[in-house]
């Protein structure tokens, strides 16, 4: 069943008052996708999610979930989504069984179907042991999991996560995510960070919004070569002038880093590495390093999310 | 869908403290109330029975109590609704209402019936102490049974105004100021219109006047259609504030 497109937007925007939200994003998810929205705060990752989860309305755009269009007929398009606001909507008076019994109520469960999802999404989380425990003294981590619970009762087939791990501790946040991936097979997955490390351990697709708009789209895989090796990092012991490097093949621009290291940039693809190990035998450089650089993600999610804009 | 948002609204204010603070303030007040009324009635009970066509317990007991009554829903509503939308709201745990596939209408009937199943047991907790008269006294059954739709009626009012109110901001204190406030409006308008055509729309406006005819037995239908009235309207204007929420955010 992997491949069906389980959630379609199209020139999606919203306003909040004088800045623009979101502006005209365009995305399918499909079953087996897990999507990465990243973004800094305030990028509009969040109202994204919002509008997706039907809680907010946008200004303009269309948002197809399953084939059910959220705007005409919201309550069947809401049957198949499981949302996780930034903070989990849990009510602290309440107790585990109580909060998860209450919301698979709400997504319109009867009292058997009510139970046994409430069983099945306990153990799937982990909230075993704390169905009686109030909710409003539980730590921040068995909530977020409470929420994730609360998203996975009617066995949507497509999740909203925002911002999953926020607050939790290094070992939660690693169980979180083998959640994830592991809830990913079967669905469709939406999860927003401002952790990159988050995308790269979970997500198979990633988006990144800067300002409101989708600045890159894609397979994680996809982004990691779009710089592919556009740099090569050398070591000459006896290093020529730099004008006898910039006169290889390809080269735009070098750099001097000292002690006779220097990084060449050149177009991507085409690493004149030949060419300068023939020369640097012949003309006797003593090349000691030779390393073709990757812009690590970290890199090229700065340069999207910062880069451009100065650019502009 | 109404009845799970209602029995969680229910739930949740009988696990607060305040919901029971509430119960146990307003009964305590309306059974002192209740006791001077009883006490009262004992003493003056010799001269009345020299009258003919002597007012009885229920003219002297239990209508002025229901009355009584009617100024504890007003201090008691606007504490009751306050939290309905606005804490929601603040603890954001509106979000889990707004994508659930539920309608507007259907979120604002559950936390309406919600608040008035709660509204309406406090109104028949205080029903107890008139009806306990019945062992001793005869009642008038009817009159007392429309003095408490009167009552019912009024409180399903002020919980609708309550709810609207509450869904207007994010602080619960806020709500309450304004509701207690518009209620007490509603409340006072017709003082000081004695006279005059203005003080006929006052007066029709007022919503203790509409119980007053109640209270004698008197089951109109334009004081049932008042409140009626008066409470659809305010149902209307939370959910079309609800389905605003969503566009304005």
């Amino acid at each position: 069943m992997t491949g069906e497109t389980l959630v379609a937007v199209e020139g999606l925007s919203r306003r909040h008052g004088q800045t623009q939200a979101v502006d005209a994003v365009s995305f399918t998810l499909k079953r087996g996708q897990i999507l990465g929205f990243l973004g800094l705060n305030g990028a509009g990752k969040s109202t994204t999610m919002r509008l997706l989860a039907g809680v907010l309305a946008p200004d303009a755009g269309r948002i197809l979930i399953n084939g059910t269009d959220l705007l005409d007929q919201p309550r069947q398009a809401k049957q198949a989504i499981g949302y996780l606001p930034e903070q989990p909507p849990l009510y602290r008076e309440l107790t585990v069984d109580e909060q998860l019994r209450y919301s698979a109520g709400l997504h319109g469960l009867d009292r058997a179907a009510s139970h046994r999802s409430v069983a099945r999404a306990k153990i799937r989380c982990g909230l075993a042991n704390v169905g009686r425990r109030l909710i409003g003294n539980l730590s921040k981590g068995y909530r977020q999991r409470v929420g994730i619970a609360q998203a996975l009762l009617h066995d949507p087939p497509v999740l909203i996560l925002d911002e999953p791990t926020v607050g939790l501790d290094p070992i939660q946040t690693r169980e979180m995510r083998a959640l994830v991936r592991e809830l990913g097979q079967e669905r469709g997955v939406i999860l927003s960070t401002h952790l990159l490390p988050e995308v790269q351990a979970t997500c198979s697709h990633v988006q990144i919004m800067r300002s409101g708009r989708l600045v890159f789209a894609g397979a994680l895989a996809e982004l990691r070569q779009q710089r592919q090796s556009a740099c090569l990092r050398i070591g000459l012991n006896a290093p020529p002038p730099v004008a006898d490097l910039a006169r290889l093949p390809a080269v735009t621009q070098i750099e001097n880093l000292g002690g006779g290291q220097f990084r060449l940039h050149h177009a991507a693809g085409a690493a004149p590495t030949q060419t300068l190990l023939d020369q640097a035998r012949a003309n006797g450089w003593e090349l000691w390093e030779l390393t073709p650089e990757r812009a690590s993600l970290e890199q090229i999610f700065v340069e999207l999310t910062l880069g451009r804009e100065t650019a502009e | 869908m109404i009845r799970v948002i209602a029995a969680r609204e229910l739930r949740g204010l009988f696990l607060s403290p305040l919901a029971w603070t509430l119960l146990a303030v307003n009964e305590a007040l309306l059974a002192w109330v209740f006791i001077i009324l009883v006490n009262d009635f004992q003493n003056t009970r010799g001269r009345l029975a020299a009258l003919e066509h002597a007012p009885g317990v229920t003219d002297l007991v239990v209508a002025p109590l229901l009355r009584v009554a009617a100024w504890g829903v007003l201090l008691l509503t606007p504490v009751l609704t306050m939290r309905l939308f606005s804490e929601e709201r603040r603890a954001g745990t509106i979000d889990l209402l707004l994508s659930a596939p539920v309608s507007a209408s259907q979120i604002v009937l559950g936390k309406y019936l919600g608040v008035l199943a709660f509204l309406l047991s406090a109104v028949a907790l205080m029903a107890l102490m008139p009806l306990a008269l019945m062992a001793g006294a005869t009642l008038d059954g009817g009159r007392v049974l429309a003095g408490l739709l009167g009552l019912g009626l009024l409180a399903a009012s002020c919980a609708a105004a309550g709810l609207y109110l509450s869904s207007l901001t994010a602080q619960p204190i806020v709500a309450a100021t304004a509701t207690f406030g518009l209620l007490l409006a509603f409340w006072i308008v017709d003082l000081g219109a004695a006279q005059g055509t203005a003080s006929a729309l006052f007066g029709y406006l007022s919503l203790p006047r509409h119980s007053d005819a109640l209270l004698l037995g008197l089951v109109r239908s334009e004081d049932v259609a008042y409140y009626l009235l008066f409470s659809v309207a305010f149902l209307g204007l939370t959910i079309r504030r609800l389905d605003n929420l969503r566009l304005r955010g």
